[in-house]
């Protein structure tokens, strides 16, 4: 009943309050705005506090551009505006109203300057303000900043919100909060110890931290209850670190396998030691590169699409010249692997150096399209979601290489010449067409791994040269000739790697690897799963 | 076999660049300046730039009449990104070449490489990036950032600024970044902060993975206590370290990466949206606004006939230490190297970040400090500064293998590592 009450009470005096006090207040509140102009940086967050303070909902666009570093002064009258970029000039409109005043060159105008601490005051006094909007999203995002740098003060507020919300996912994150709230503030110790539990069943990182913190000036009766609740979220985390490095070694492996799936056909399907093979998934990733450029600079609409549309073409790019060397160079040299291996390390030298002739040497800009960025929650994994369409990209690149090998007229005849040529050349094949269609075949499923690996690398030169040795890794890990053993050589490479990472280190980590594989050779020299049979004689 | 295979490239494209540019000004008396940087393997992507840079400033020089009534003759080799090549190399522009002065070398590896043929040959080298310190050398002239300009400052600007508590220092497994967490570990312990709040890690060259590393920073950062990295991580990792950064959501208002290896070139390749508020500390930022750097800016984008191209700290060093050698030779009135080496010390050019850089009877220069933010268009934004110049300190005082030693390249001391508390001219290092 009380709650109700509340409820009603604050969005009567909110309803009432805002457009008389936004009358009065217009001419104060300017002088407040105004004052941004001259501020020092050192100073800014009371300027904030001051404009946080008035309660107003006019200043939030004010203090999100300030955040977001769209907020300037006109360097003639010290007046600030909103602004919006326009080729060289910029868009001003009235801090306040919003309305559009015009426009200005850049030099006509100053941009206010942030750091990191007036952003946090921005977000902080951001999350104040916006706590009770009516758009859910706003409402999320100012419960996510409140939990971030929660105060004593704050937590009116933070019931106020709490008592009007009714979206479970924010009620949550304030319930949060104002336990955080509550544990630095002076109320009785049953509400702190009660705000202890309500944070350890969250169970999360932030809790954790919040504890930690609140572990140093708490009061002694208060000290067993939040070393519990310590223990028992460290419990949980750690339990999830295990399901995160899993998560993390099949999102290595996945990457390992991208790179690699070009080469088992190449190395492991035909016997070709292709030294060429990283330059194949660096073509495919300039290949994103110009993609994207031309859709950035003539229809910027389709951003979130150039990849898709990258894919074929660097399928067909890389092919194409997979296609050229295997029937300029590599043809020649069948049967010759030491020829082969040189004559293929001089083409990746002379791809590299084309490369950086015509690009230049320095990294280009590969953009993530907006399903591409960010992260999610699962339970206590945070999972990327780049990572997470490169494994399902992975998988399905595999899938469809398997299918065209098992299922299809040219995946049999692939595989009739690999085990024995010189039956498969009196049955009809030609054998030259299929080699060199196998060869743009495995360069071409390179190239769509570079458009995939544009998106977690850079895109370089020399992005070829770090995969070379981890792909050859895998597929004489996995067993030459078997696709099969190629994923699962990655993945468990992959989840090895990772699970060994944290005890050793990133760089002994590998070098235990490559340790590993060294003996497992040993044991067994043709990998996990060998081809057995006449083929392998051959 | 594969190594013979990448030398012998190498070489010859080495060979073709060098008859190239020895063509262009054959027939007249020149004075001959040789740079040393690779334009081929890993580390061409940072050192193409600096070759570009020097063969701007030579060329804008010989506009003006070039020195002592000579026209300047560029001879560009290529180390190939070799270490033991960049030896060889600097061997065949000193004794083949016959070039004056030096500029080059990136890794400190590189430069550990040829200062025996400096020495050897006595000729002389300006190098101009950031580095690890602990090395003074009568042959070299180190123009880029020793620790005490751009590490501690940054830890200080972080301390206090962003009162952070709790580090992390990772880096690039090689020299430099564990020379530079060395000195900023014992620096840290000096201002009282405890062991356990100090992290490092070391990560392989190119390390591409960096999901585990990432969220050990998060964790390691949920101890209640404000965290900050700083970052030594050099060259190609940057990107997905950055990339995975922004991807498992860490912000720079809650952990800020402060970085000394990441510039305007290296945010180039980047989506920058989500690291605005990342932080680096360098000597000089493209950002900075006054009419020297803006003439530069423009000169440099004409001269490269491309409007996105940035500039970058190491590029501002080799113009100060191009102004200087030029200063220097007027002075002296001749290039021979002895004669050269005694006018330098003193020389006082201006900068590009709007004052003037002197080199230091240390062989190092003095420098401002910048601290600049991440912006949204790839630039830095300076958020703060030291109040003067910082004289470059060869020799850290915060290890105890070094802090007895100064360095002092005029008569009568003439030595690069004296012992203070020895009163004798040799120690540690070289």
């Amino acid at each position: 009943m009380y709650r109700i009450l509340q409820t009603v009470l604050v969005a009567l005096i909110l309803l009432t309050a805002i457009p008389t006090a936004g009358l009065r207040a217009e001419e104060p509140l300017r002088d407040l705005v105004d004052a941004l102009g001259t501020a020092k940086l050192s100073n800014m967050d009371e300027h904030i506090a001051a404009l946080a303070k008035s309660g107003d909902p006019k200043i939030v666009p004010v203090l999100e551009a300030l955040g977001d570093g769209n907020l300037y002064v006109r360097k003639a009258d010290g007046q600030v505006f909103l602004t919006r970029e326009s080729g060289a000039d910029l868009i001003l409109s009235d801090p306040l109203s919003g309305e559009s005043v015009g426009e200005a060159p850049k030099s006509a105008l100053q941009k206010i300057k942030v750091n990191n601490s007036v952003r946090r005051a921005v977000r902080a006094a951001l999350g104040g303000l916006t706590l009770l909007s009516p758009d859910r999203n706003q409402r999320f995002r100012a419960a996510q900043s409140v939990l971030q740098a929660p105060g004593a003060d704050a937590l009116p507020t933070i019931e106020n919100a709490l008592a009007a919300e009714k979206d479970a996912g924010i009620r949550a994150l304030l319930e949060q909060a104002r336990a955080t709230a509550i544990l630095t503030s002076d109320r009785p110790p049953e509400e702190k110890r009660q705000a202890v539990q309500t944070l350890k069943q969250s169970g999360s990182r932030e809790a954790l931290s919040i504890l930690s913190a609140a572990l140093g000036t708490a009061e002694e009766t208060l000290k067993p209850d939040i070393e519990a609740a310590l223990a028992s979220i460290e419990q949980t985390q750690t339990l999830w670190a295990g399901g995160q490095n899993v998560w993390y070694g099949l999102s290595l492996g996945s990457v390992l396998l991208l790179a690699a799936i070009g080469l088992a056909i190449t190395f492991g399907v035909m016997g070709i030691i292709n030294m060429a093979h990283g330059e194949m998934v660096m073509l495919g990733a300039y290949t994103t590169f110009l993609v994207q450029d031309v859709v950035r600079t003539s229809f910027p609409g389709l951003f979130d699409w150039s990849l898709a549309i990258a894919l074929p073409l660097a399928f067909l790019v890389t092919g194409a010249v997979g296609l050229a060397i295997e029937r300029g160079v590599i043809r020649f040299l069948y049967g010759r692997p030491l020829e082969t291996l040189l004559a293929t390390w001089g083409i990746s030298l002379i791809l590299q150096q084309a490369v950086r002739s015509i690009f230049g040497p320095t990294n280009q800009e590969v953009g993530n399209p907006s399903w591409m960025s960010g992260a999610f929650e699962l339970g206590g994994l945070t999972i990327t979601w780049n990572r997470l369409w490169i494994i399902l990209f992975a998988l399905t690149v595999f899938a469809g290489l398997l299918f065209l090998l098992k299922k299809t007229p040219m995946g049999l005849q692939m595989r009739a010449v690999t085990q024995n040529r010189r039956m498969a050349s009196s049955m009809g094949i030609r054998t030259p067409v299929v080699d060199a269609l196998t060869f743009a075949l495995g360069s071409g499923i390179a190239g769509m791994a570079g458009v995939a690996l544009s998106q977690i690398d850079n895109v370089s030169p020399n992005l070829g040269q770090g995969y070379i040795i981890d792909s050859f890794m895998v597929v004489v890990f996995g067993g030459v000739g078997n696709l099969w053993g190629t994923l699962v050589g990655a993945f468990s490479l992959g989840i090895l790697n990772k699970f060994l990472e944290p005890y050793a280190g990133a760089v002994l980590g590998k070098i235990l690897v490559l340790v590993l594989i060294i003996l497992f050779i040993q044991k067994r020299p043709r990998g996990l799963f060998a081809l057995k049979g006449r083929a392998v004689e051959a | 076999m594969t190594i013979r295979a990448r030398v012998c490239g190498a070489f010859l494209a080495a060979a073709l660049a060098t008859t190239a540019f020895n063509g262009a000004f054959a027939a007249e008396d020149t004075i001959k300046v040789g740079i040393l940087h690779s334009l081929s393997g890993t580390m061409a992507i940072s050192e193409t730039t600096l070759k570009d840079a020097m063969l701007m400033l030579i060329d804008e020089q010989n506009k003006k009449g070039g020195l002592l009534g000579k026209k300047l003759e560029a001879v560009v080799v290529d180390p190939a990104s070799d270490w033991p090549l960049f030896a060889e190399k600097a061997r065949e522009l000193i004794s083949v070449d016959k070039v004056s002065a030096v500029f080059g070398c990136w890794t400190s590896v590189s430069r550990k490489s040829v200062l025996p043929v400096f020495e050897e040959l006595n000729s002389i080298l300006f190098y101009p990036v950031q580095y690890e310190g602990e090395e003074s050398q009568r042959n070299v002239f180190y123009t880029g950032a020793a620790p005490n300009q751009q590490a501690i400052p940054a830890v200080d600007y972080l301390m206090e600024n962003e009162e952070v508590e709790r580090w992390v220092l990772a880096g690039t497994d090689y020299v430099y970044p564990r020379t530079t967490n060395k000195i900023l570990e014992a620096y840290l312990i000096s201002k009282g902060v405890k062991p356990e709040d100090i992290m490092i890690n070391y990560t392989p060259f190119g390390h591409s993975d960096w999901q585990t590393i990432v969220s050990d920073i998060k964790k390691f950062g949920s101890a209640g206590k404000k965290t900050a990295v700083v970052s030594t991580i050099n060259g190609d990792a940057n990107v997905p370290f950055y990339k995975e950064l922004a991807n498992q959501g860490i912000k720079a208002e809650d952990i800020p990466v402060v970085a000394f290896s990441v510039g305007e070139e290296e945010l180039a390749g980047l989506d920058t949206g989500p690291l605005v508020g990342h932080l680096a500390a360098w000597n000089y930022f493209q950002s900075v606004d006054n009419p020297a750097n803006g003439e530069f800016i423009k000169t440099w984008k004409a001269y490269t006939k491309n409007d996105k191209r940035v500039t970058n700290d190491p590029m501002e060093a080799h113009y100060i230490g191009f102004n200087m050698w030029l200063k220097a030779v007027e002075k002296a009135g001749t290039t021979d190297t002895d004669a050269v080496l005694d006018a330098m010390v003193g020389i006082s050019v201006p900068n590009l970040s709007g004052g003037y850089s002197t080199m230091m009877p240390n062989h190092h220069i003095t420098k401002p400090v910048l601290i600049g933010e991440i912006q949204a268009d790839g630039q830095f934004e300076t958020v703060w500064e030291t109040p003067g110049l910082v004289v470059g300190d060869e020799w850290s005082d915060y290890l105890p293998d070094s802090k007895d030693l100064i360095a002092d390249w005029r008569a009568p001391m003439s030595c690069g590592n004296f012992n203070i508390a020895t009163g004798k001219c040799g120690g540690k290092g070289s």
